[in-house]
């Protein structure tokens, strides 16, 4: 393998964790209310620059990640409460709305409660390169592919040995017998809002160190994580952790090979060339249609 | 002709509308203010047709939008076409790409729909920014005034009778087409997709049908932008300006030809009103949307309506 | 004898290792009530979206009118003269009850695109064609009280009704009905009755999937029973309520099962 690769190999598995974190936000909350929540990326976004703010403001950076994830999880809950939860019933294409009137409004507050300026955040250990196999790789980059895979660990146990995640699972398939066998289906359901935007805060501060955060990051990162959900096969917990992936190791390779200047479209490509042949993703569910 | 029927009645007040306007639009701005309202309204009708009556959802009409502005700048700009040959090939060539892309596409339900067209979307924006020799790139490019026999059409005022005009026809084409054979087919689609494929209706040919059509509309609305600003720039062509046409077609109520029309002027209205807001703009904005959506989830006008009928029982 | 219109050949569905319908094969005379009845899950639903091209077969074929049908869309199938109705409602609820029949002649209406963008005369004249056409339907299947309703607030029984009057719409040769009578009460059961013996007179071959063992033994010419998915046996009315072995489908057998 040469170096080249083994570099791109390993920025694209960064990048790609990141995309798996938020595409794990849009399984966990498309799968308990069926919304694809379009603020998802703000949680990134809220993550990063609380954190960075914190940190500025004189608190240790251990002290103000669990601050900030904390925030980023409260408003996860208040966009549930306020928005989501009046408009139950609600068509899906008004509900994608609320969330797209939510990620601009939560936007605007960044902007007030911020600034429009891109900040950087200390990495955590350091910003000296470390040799593998050739090519280098940044502590923040292990960082990132740590808390990422001790991240997918947890959710695995959560869901498959807890009552709660057992319940959250129960309650994606099926929420009338859900409610039958007991479990509060509205309790669920604010649980996953704070759940995803807690794990999109931790996405925003791992990768800050890295690219810079600023009030907008949660545009584009929101969109690729919405695509590796997509490509995963949406409500796959395992599908949103290989798509995002796949697809960030697809994208740093495209730039590294092909065209740098087409790095952002290279997603959307394999996005559409993957939907084209798998209508519902590497991992979805095909359902047959009751008629 | 009765006026009582949404169709004779909306299509004659619309007209009305459009004439008694520029007695209200005091200078140059708010006839710029019109145009706009009038070009984004041309676009939903479009877009309406497909997520409203077909219930397909776009999240990537920016991008057929786009085509049509940058494929009229393109074309006239660098390699001198006469604008009216210019608009022809244009038009027909976003319809094509709309066929081709729209067969595997329109396969998919849902979300998966949605975020196939918000790809297409973000890639054709991509390709706008990225080919600057061609589209000058984020700083965008200049476009020649549309001529029509040797005729300049410049001005605000000329372009808002034209844009005027086209809102009208737009409106009468869509409300044509919900009251016939192949609009049946489309909110039958919508109804149940399985009782209208076995009342005979190719549910394949009547997605593309109509994704063609609104791509159309979409790039129409483009190519009238371009010439009548003389500047376009990639803004217009992004993830945002889609979600923004979708937003508007909602908001004004799904399956609403006139909903769509109020839902365009309303959300291009309330920028305008909101920048003496200043930097609470956005938060306004974004509060303002979920609101509506909460209280009014059927969108504007369906809802005025449905609150009308029960008053009047 | 007359040429079947329809010639079911080991036509088989699976769903994962399940099969729904297995290796079923039987034919229908044209102009003639055909039954298909079986207990709950015996696979009567999965053959009629098997026959209608809503799933494609496992294995098998279809032959209808002399042609092989086999895999065809459901489009297709409509096109060649077949109709159906859904045991769980398939109307067009964000349309009126006129239009719902009125879609139903679809592949009847000539306009195109561009006549439908610019109402063109001859479309303004077929609309009026079409909807005088689906005010007969709905009249002819009882529905003249609902002429000015809108779908969604028409109650269950007239709804199944329309969506037969949709399916006649399209002037079908075999017309396929789901459990008309499912949750009708005795009144609407007895006009359905006589809606289908009317439609079997006017040269309609129907195939009707149903419960109400009153309706299907009074009204059937020959009835196909389904357990299982598989084929218990076929004949007519009085030769299968005597078969043991659909005594023993539908009551259980005496004995336990040898397996």
């Amino acid at each position: 393998m040469s170096a080249q690769l083994a570099q791109y190999l390993l920025s694209g598995l960064t990048i790609g964790a990141i995309y798996a974190l938020v595409a794990l936000g849009f399984a966990i909350i498309y799968n308990a209310s069926h919304v694809i929540n379009f603020a998802q990326g703000e949680f990134v976004m809220i993550g990063g620059m609380a954190t960075v703010s914190l940190a500025n403001a004189g608190l240790p950076v251990l002290a103000a990640i669990p601050v900030a994830v904390l925030a980023a999880a409260a408003v996860g809950l208040a966009l549930e409460k306020f928005a989501v939860e009046p408009a139950r019933g609600a068509s899906v294409v008004t509900l994608i709305i609320i969330t797209i009137g939510a990620s601009i409004l939560l936007r605007g507050l960044a902007t007030l409660v911020w600034d429009k300026n891109l900040h950087a955040l200390k990495p955590f250990s350091g910003d000296r390169p470390i040799e593998l196999a050739g090519a280098t790789i940044l502590p923040q980059s292990l960082w990132v592919l740590g808390v990422t895979f001790a991240i997918v660990l947890a959710l695995g146990w959560f869901f498959g040995r807890t009552l709660t995640g057992k319940a959250m699972l129960a309650t994606s398939h099926n929420p009338l017998a859900a409610q039958l066998c007991g479990v509060n289906v509205r309790f669920v359901l604010l649980l996953s809002f704070g759940l995803s935007a807690a794990l999109g805060a931790v996405a925003g501060i791992l990768i800050a160190p890295i690219t810079l955060t600023s009030w907008d990051v949660g545009v584009m990162l929101g969109l690729k994580g919405f695509a590796a959900a997509i490509l995963g096969g949406l409500g796959s917990g395992a599908g949103a952790v290989v798509g995002g992936l796949a697809l960030g190791i697809a994208e740093s390779l495209g730039a590294g090979y092909l065209s740098s200047a087409y790095k952002d479209a290279i997603a959307f490509v394999i996005i559409l060339a993957v939907l084209f042949f798998m209508p519902s993703g590497l991992f979805g569910k095909k359902s047959a249609e009751r008629v | 002709m009765n006026l009582r029927t949404p169709r004779t009645g909306g299509l004659a007040l619309l007209a009305a509308v459009i004439l008694f306007l520029p007695l209200a639009l005091v200078n140059n701005y708010w006839y710029e203010v019109a145009i706009l309202v009038g070009i984004n309204a041309i676009v939903c009708v479009g877009l309406n047709l497909l997520i409203g009556y077909a219930g397909q959802i776009s999240l990537g009409h920016a991008g057929f939008f786009g085509l049509g502005a940058y494929g009229s700048a393109v074309l006239t700009a660098r390699y001198g076409w006469p604008p009216a040959a210019a608009l022809a090939a244009t038009t027909a060539g976003v319809a094509l790409l709309a066929l081709l892309v729209g067969r595997p596409i329109l396969k998919l339900k849902g979300h998966y729909l949605a975020m196939a067209t918000l790809g297409l979307g973000v890639i054709i924006s991509i390709v706008v920014v990225t080919e600057d020799r061609l589209t000058g790139g984020p700083d965008g490019m200049s476009v020649p005034a549309f001529t029509l026999f040797g005729l300049a059409l410049a001005g605000e005022r000329l372009w808002y009778w034209i844009v005027g005009g086209v809102l009208l026809a737009a409106v009468w084409i869509a409300l044509n087409l919900i009251e016939s054979p192949a609009g049946r087919a489309l909110r039958a689609l919508h109804g149940s997709e399985v009782g209208a494929q076995v009342s005979g209706i190719d549910a394949t040919r009547a997605k593309l049908g109509i994704f063609v059509i609104s791509a159309v509309f979409a790039s129409l609305a483009g190519s009238m932008t371009a010439h009548y600003a003389g500047f376009i720039t990639p803004g217009k062509v992004g993830f945002f300006h889609s979600i923004e046409l979708v937003t508007m077609v909602v908001f004004g109520g799904m399956a609403s030809t006139f909903g769509a029309v109020i839902g365009a002027a309303t959300l291009t209205l309330l920028p305008q009103l909101l920048t003496v807001l200043k930097e609470y703009e956005m938060v306004v904005f974004g509060a303002v949307l979920i609101a509506t959506m909460v209280f009014l989830p059927r969108g504007f006008l369906p809802s005025l309506v449905f609150i009308l009928k029960k008053k009047q029982k | 004898m007359i040429a079947p219109q329809l010639c079911v050949t080991a036509l088989s569905k699976a769903f994962g290792g399940v099969m729904a319908v297995d290796q079923v094969s039987f034919d229908l005379e044209p102009g003639k009530v055909n039954s298909i009845i079986g207990p709950n899950g015996a696979g009567k639903t999965t053959l009629l979206n098997l026959l209608t091209g809503v799933y494609a077969p496992s294995a098998g074929n279809v032959v209808f009118d002399g042609a092989d049908v086999t895999g065809l869309a459901p489009h297709q199938l409509a096109a060649r003269g077949m109709g159906r109705t859904f045991q769980n409602l398939q109307v067009f609820f964000n349309m009126s009850a006129l239009e719902n029949v009125m879609v139903g002649r679809h592949l009847r209406e000539r306009a195109g695109w561009l006549a439908a963008m610019l109402r063109s005369p001859r479309l303004a004249a077929g609309e009026r064609e079409s909807r005088e056409e689906a005010a007969g339907l709905m009249q002819f299947v009882g529905l003249g009280e609902y002429l000015g309703a809108e779908a969604d607030a028409m109650p269950y029984g007239a709804l199944k009704r329309l969506e037969i009057a949709r399916a006649l719409g399209g002037r079908p040769k075999l017309l396929l009905l789901d459990e008309p009578a499912a949750g009708l009460n005795q009144t609407e059961t007895q006009a359905i009755n006589a809606l289908i013996v009317r439609l079997a007179q006017s040269g309609v071959t129907v195939v009707l999937v149903e419960h109400n063992m009153r309706l299907v033994m009074g009204v059937s010419d020959h009835i196909v029973v389904l357990d299982y998915g598989r084929k218990l046996c076929e004949g007519s009315a009085e030769q299968v309520r005597n078969d043991p072995r659909v005594i023993e489908a539908y009551l259980g057998s005496a004995e336990p099962e040898a397996c």
